[in-house]
């Protein structure tokens, strides 16, 4: 494998839903295109920010990001291997080096499981440690990795907070000693006070162990705060991306504008004397996008051919791609 | 229809609203505690809050999850199911007379006319087997003498004013054929139909996108302008309050820890909770320069009697007397008072 070339690679990437009706026979009458069209890369031990808001199809591009979902179309690269064509031992391999921590840390945790239960799952599923006193000892040093004492492996998720849940969803994502996270939302479940908690934890195991993230998210503060670039998603495809100051700084796309000016600034001097962007109306859906750009019938600066031609993803200046006719 | 709207730079400085004279005092609430008996033993998820809202203002109040921010709010109006709750002390003054005391028949006349109040999830506080035009027209009908065509007029207009296209023809739709946006404006409109001196707003906009969120907080400050009606807006995002309120009440565990002014809260936060939950925040203005400032712990449980000041197992500030004595919240400086036996700037005892 060639040594300079990214640890993550996406290429229009595509994932639709089918729309059923009937209730025994069944028949197709449209789609949810969901995600249609992606393409980037993430560099070994970078953290990627994918934003966007409810709908935008970001969860479901991480998720058919690591096959969870089958592709419509497109191929996910993960270090070297095919995802869509990965079957049998190449694919547990991919499993192996490609976690994910979900949104939920109440959902995504099994209630009738024992912290060890759950976060040796990945060591009994790929065989990487043999003995059960191992396997205790990998769980109990997992999870003061993660910040929880290794007394509480006997306990049940019921018994932690919604913080110390989300840390035993990392320790799990963890023990397979991955190269690749999709955090999808690991923190908005989250109160403040321990959002910060839970961050800070992700930063420092990235750096301790090298991790590339892809960071899904709709607080773009902190994806401010915790990505190297972040890309812009809205209906189902991309509009925006570039490195993190040159995105908040020098926004391009008309939409990262008007979603950036909608952040609220917790200094009332600020955020009292400022002008925002307003947008009207609703994100429409995605089982029929607008023709040409999906985001004209908002867009503040939009023409005529905004509402035929459908905007290329190009480079606008190096590092910094963005979709748009006027930018 | 489709185009942008952009949002009035909201010119309201500070010497502004202080001139607004004379303001006189709508609600206020003295030693409020309320408690809940469950089989795990008693919550006690309000421990003697005291604050008022003067006519006009917006009053904000933050706090995470438990901190017993939406629940006093709930006990002013009487909308505790009791049992397994109870109101344990306290006062609320609605000009001379205590909402605590009053019977369910008299709070019928305050709820909706008088003090409204909107939900932070639109879909469940919506009912969904009933159209939205006879939702709004209910309580115009209980509180007014207005027939059912001019209630439907009214609603009609309401929908318009809270910026929904095409009022006159959505009455007849239910709540699933609006988003979720939308839904929240019906709320609101719902809100204002009795024109209530008194807004509650219990998270109204968690439950939304970020532009979604700013349309709302635009439109609730747009109303409250017009109608000169005070706003008590109940959330945890200190970034909406920064934006929308006069004055803040940070609460924690049940107490409000901090109260003051937005300005000298968010340029001189004087508890150390607030501190630190100021420090916790990632800018979306800013560039990074360190790591976010994370407060250690949890917050407490409410199954345990509250005893010494809530804060002190997480607070870096902490002295002997923290564990043994509950701080009251006590004047420091101009309408800026604050729980805490520390003084965070000397370091010293207040």
């Amino acid at each position: 494998m060639n040594p300079t070339s990214p640890l993550v690679r996406v290429e229009n990437l595509v994932k639709h839903f089918p729309v059923l009706r009937g209730l025994v026979i069944q028949h197709k009458v449209g789609a949810v295109r969901a995600v249609d069209g992606i393409t980037f890369s993430i560099e070994s031990g970078e953290t990627l920010g994918l934003v966007g808001e409810s709908g935008c199809g970001k969860t479901t591009a991480g998720r058919t990001l690591l096959g969870l979902y089958p592709a419509t179309d497109g191929t996910v690269t993960i270090d070297g291997h095919i995802v869509q064509h990965a079957r049998g031992a190449e694919l547990l391999a991919i499993r192996r080096k490609a976690q994910m921590i979900f949104q939920d840390p109440y959902a995504s945790l099994n209630p009738r499981w024992t912290v060890n239960s759950i976060v040796g799952e990945p060591l009994r599923v790929h065989h990487l440690l043999p003995s059960e006193a191992e396997r205790i000892d990998r769980v109990k040093e997992l999870m003061s990795l993660v910040g929880l004492s290794g007394r509480l492996i006997n306990r049940f998720p019921h018994e932690f907070s919604g913080g110390q849940r989300q840390r035993i969803g990392i320790a799990r994502a963890l023990a397979s000693d991955p190269k690749f996270i999709v955090c999808d939302e690991p923190i908005s479940a989250l109160d403040v006070s321990i959002q910060a908690q839970v961050v800070n934890l992700l930063e420092d195991l990235q750096d301790r162990f090298g991790l590339t993230y892809l960071f899904i998210a709709h607080d773009l503060s902190m994806v401010r705060h915790i990505c190297d670039r972040v890309a812009v998603m809205y209906l189902g495809v991309m509009v925006e991306m570039a490195d993190r100051n040159e995105l908040y700084e020098h926004p391009m796309h008309p939409y990262t504008k008007a979603l950036l000016s909608s952040v609220p600034i917790p200094d009332p001097k600020k955020e009292k004397a400022r002008r925002r962007t307003i947008l009207a109306g609703d994100v429409p859906s995605p089982i029929n996008p607008p023709e040409g750009c999906r985001f004209h019938p908002r867009c503040p600066i939009a023409e005529e051919r905004c509402s035929s031609e459908v905007p290329l993803w190009h480079s606008a200046s190096p590092g910094h791609w963005i979709a748009c006719h006027k930018a | 229809m489709w185009a942008m709207v952009y949002g009035m730079p909201s010119t309201r400085a500070a010497g502004q609203f202080e001139a607004k004279l004379p303001m006189s005092t709508l609600l206020e609430v003295n030693e409020l505690r309320t408690r809940f008996h469950t089989p795990e033993g008693i919550v006690y998820a309000v421990n003697g809050v005291s604050f008022q809202v003067d006519e006009g203002e917006t009053l904000a109040v933050v706090g995470e999850s438990g901190c017993g921010k939406s629940v006093s709010m709930l006990s002013i109006l009487q909308l505790i199911p009791i049992p397994p709750g109870e109101i344990a002390g306290g006062t609320a003054l609605y000009g001379s007379r205590d909402l605590l005391k009053m019977t369910e028949a008299e709070m019928m006349t305050i709820r909706g006319k008088e003090i409204a109040m909107i939900f932070q999830d639109p879909m469940t506080s919506l009912n969904p087997v009933l159209t939205i035009g006879h939702q709004i027209t209910e309580s115009l009908r209980v509180h007014t003498s207005l027939d059912r065509k001019a209630a439907e007029q009214k609603a009609a207009e309401l929908l318009d004013t809270v910026g929904i296209p095409d009022a006159a023809h959505r009455l007849g739709d239910y709540p699933h054929q609006f988003s979720g946006g939308m839904r929240q404006r019906v709320m609101i409109a719902m809100a204002l139909a009795c024109g209530p001196s008194l807004l509650i707003a219990d998270e109204p906009t968690t439950a939304l996108d970020v532009t979604i969120q700013a349309q709302i907080v635009e439109l609730v400050t747009k109303i409250r302008n017009e109608e000169r009606m005070a706003v008590i807006w109940i959330t945890h995002d200190l970034g909406v309050v920064a934006g929308i309120a006069d004055r803040v009440n940070v609460m924690y565990a049940g107490f409000i820890v901090e109260t003051a002014k937005v300005f000298s809260l968010y340029e001189n936060p004087l508890h150390p909770y607030t501190n630190a939950l100021i420090g916790a925040l990632p800018r979306v203005d800013r560039r990074r320069d360190k790591r976010l400032k994370s407060i250690s712990g949890a917050p407490p449980s409410l199954l345990v009697e509250p005893h010494g000041c809530p804060f002190a197992p997480r607070c870096d500030h902490v002295i002997e007397r923290c564990r043994i004595e509950t701080p009251q919240l006590l004047p420091v400086g101009e309408a800026h008072s604050v729980a805490c036996w520390v003084n965070i700037h000397s370091k010293g005892p207040r």
